[in-house]
């Protein structure tokens, strides 16, 4: 359980770390937090020539309120993200999604730049990203990029990001103070990956609401927006909205997958209880007409 | 494979030297600094029995790397007790409520709840046991465990009252 040898670098600026991923020519790993890749490392899954150590690079760091939303550093810690009164004020949603992210002690060292830009199908923070209509920014010597996150992700730990790119932070955009956050999974302890979730938020004003977004976890080889549903709850009245279609309009938009855990069935059954009891949830009860 | 020269605090005291890249934090904390309270169960993050406080907060010291703690301030259950043997409330509670029996998880358990009750932070009975998921006992059944974390979080609360 040791990792082969590699040799180690703690770049102080993204300019230098790129320099570093292109040098190795994919033989680089980029270490954030590492509670992914250690655990590949010590299994021999993963066997780097060079590690790339971008937690001491300053510019990657922090949480600032920026044009109206939420800017956060790639290597600021999940906790520091759930700690942070800005999330708590200005996203409620994502305070509410961080929560769930792996176990306290995995959360004092897991970045949130490292969950993003490792797209593992059954995780919080990618889905998150993705219903909330973040944007993921890079640098790579050819520049800086903005990408939306519901066009970053392109498989299971596939993304487009190329191979000396590396996400510098991850920008949520404005939602309105009184959105209502909606999160709900199922894992088999707390802390595991879920078995299936789903995240998002719902802007409601003057008994409507007025912005939906939604997405899936572990319903995918990617988190999956819920399109059809967010278009059916956009400008529904909260007097008069249809639960039944929205969660079957919000699984026309899935693509479960069998393993070892769970069948794709159930992850459908199971994704449908847990998004009407989220949406009751937030939007309050509806007995079916 | 690349050799760095590092300084830490281990336990208050100052340790400098040479390591490895791909030391893990344990294996130099064990094979280096003496520090064999830190139980190595799984070497992936999932039993929780290798965690360690570094600069305040708990942390699973077989995913970091020795050469990711250089300057940090790294606490390991060696380190709780007073110099004169006397328990940390945390030991002392999980003493007390039998919160251990073979003890190969208890490092991870008691630096955890060191962590997270350290002076000014005042955690719910809820928080713990939220943030003692992460630590697997295969002895106790963890009731043991439970009640010691209900005596803490009523301790806590006390003294910040
Ligand atoms: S040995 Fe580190 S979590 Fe199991
Ligand atoms: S006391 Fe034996 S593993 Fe917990």
């Amino acid at each position: 359980m040791k990792p082969v040898p590699f040799d180690y670098y703690a770049p102080r600026t993204v300019e230098e770390a790129a320099r570093l991923l292109a040098e190795a020519a994919g033989g680089a790993a980029v270490l954030a937090g590492g509670q992914t890749l250690l655990p590949l490392l010590n299994l021999r899954m993963s066997q780097p020539l060079v590690l790339v150590d971008i937690t001491r690079i300053p510019e990657l760091k922090g949480i600032r309120e920026a044009e109206g939303g939420l800017w956060v550093g790639a290597a600021t810690t999940q906790n520091e993200l759930l700690e942070s009164p800005l999330t708590a004020r200005l996203l409620p949603a994502l305070a509410r999604a961080v929560r769930h992210v792996g176990h306290h002690a995995t959360r004092n060292r897991g970045t949130v730049g490292g969950s993003i830009a490792l797209g593992e199908p059954a995780a919080e923070l990618p889905a998150t990203a993705v219903a909330l209509g973040a944007e993921v920014e890079t640098y790579s010597p050819r520049g800086r990029r903005r990408i939306p996150a519901r066009e970053f992700y392109l498989a299971p730990y596939a993304t487009v990001l190329e191979g000396d790119e590396l996400v510098t932070g991850i920008r949520f955009p404005p939602w309105p103070a009184e959105h209502r956050p909606l999160f709900a999974e199922l894992a088999r302890r707390p802390g595991d990956f879920a078995l299936v979730g789903v995240v998002g938020a719902l802007a409601v004003a003057e008994g409507r609401v007025e912005r939906a977004g939604l997405a899936w976890f572990a319903m995918g080889p990617t988190p999956v927006v819920a399109r059809r549903a967010e278009t059916l709850l956009q400008g529904a009245a909260l007097a008069d909205w249809d639960p039944a279609a929205v969660v079957e309009a919000a699984l026309a938009d899935t693509a479960p997958f069998d393993d070892h855990h769970a069948s794709g069935e159930y992850r459908r059954a199971v994704g449908g209880r847990l998004l009407a009891r989220a949406l009751e949830e937030a939007l309050g009860r509806r007995e079916a007409a | 494979m690349s050799e760095h020269q590092i300084h830490l605090r281990i336990n208050g005291l100052s340790w400098s030297g040479a390591v490895e890249a791909r030391q893990s934090l344990a294996d130099f904390l064990r094979e280096r600094a003496g520090c064999t309270g830190v139980h190595l169960g799984c070497e992936h993050g999932v039993c929780g029995a290798c965690t360690v406080v570094v600069d305040g907060r708990a942390v699973r010291s077989c995913l970091m790397l020795a050469v990711q703690a250089g300057g940090s301030e790294v606490v390991t259950a060696e380190g709780l007790a007073a110099p004169d043997g006397t328990l940390h409330p945390v030991q002392q509670a999980l003493l007390e409520e039998h919160g251990l029996q073979c003890g190969f998880c208890t490092p991870g358990i008691v630096t955890t709840l060191a962590a997270l009750t350290a002076p000014g932070r005042t955690p719910s009975e809820e928080e713990l046991l939220a943030a003692l998921s992460g630590n697997l006992c295969r002895c106790t059944g963890y009731q043991g465990i439970r009640r010691a974390v209900r005596r803490l979080a009523r301790a806590v609360r006390e003294v910040a009252s």
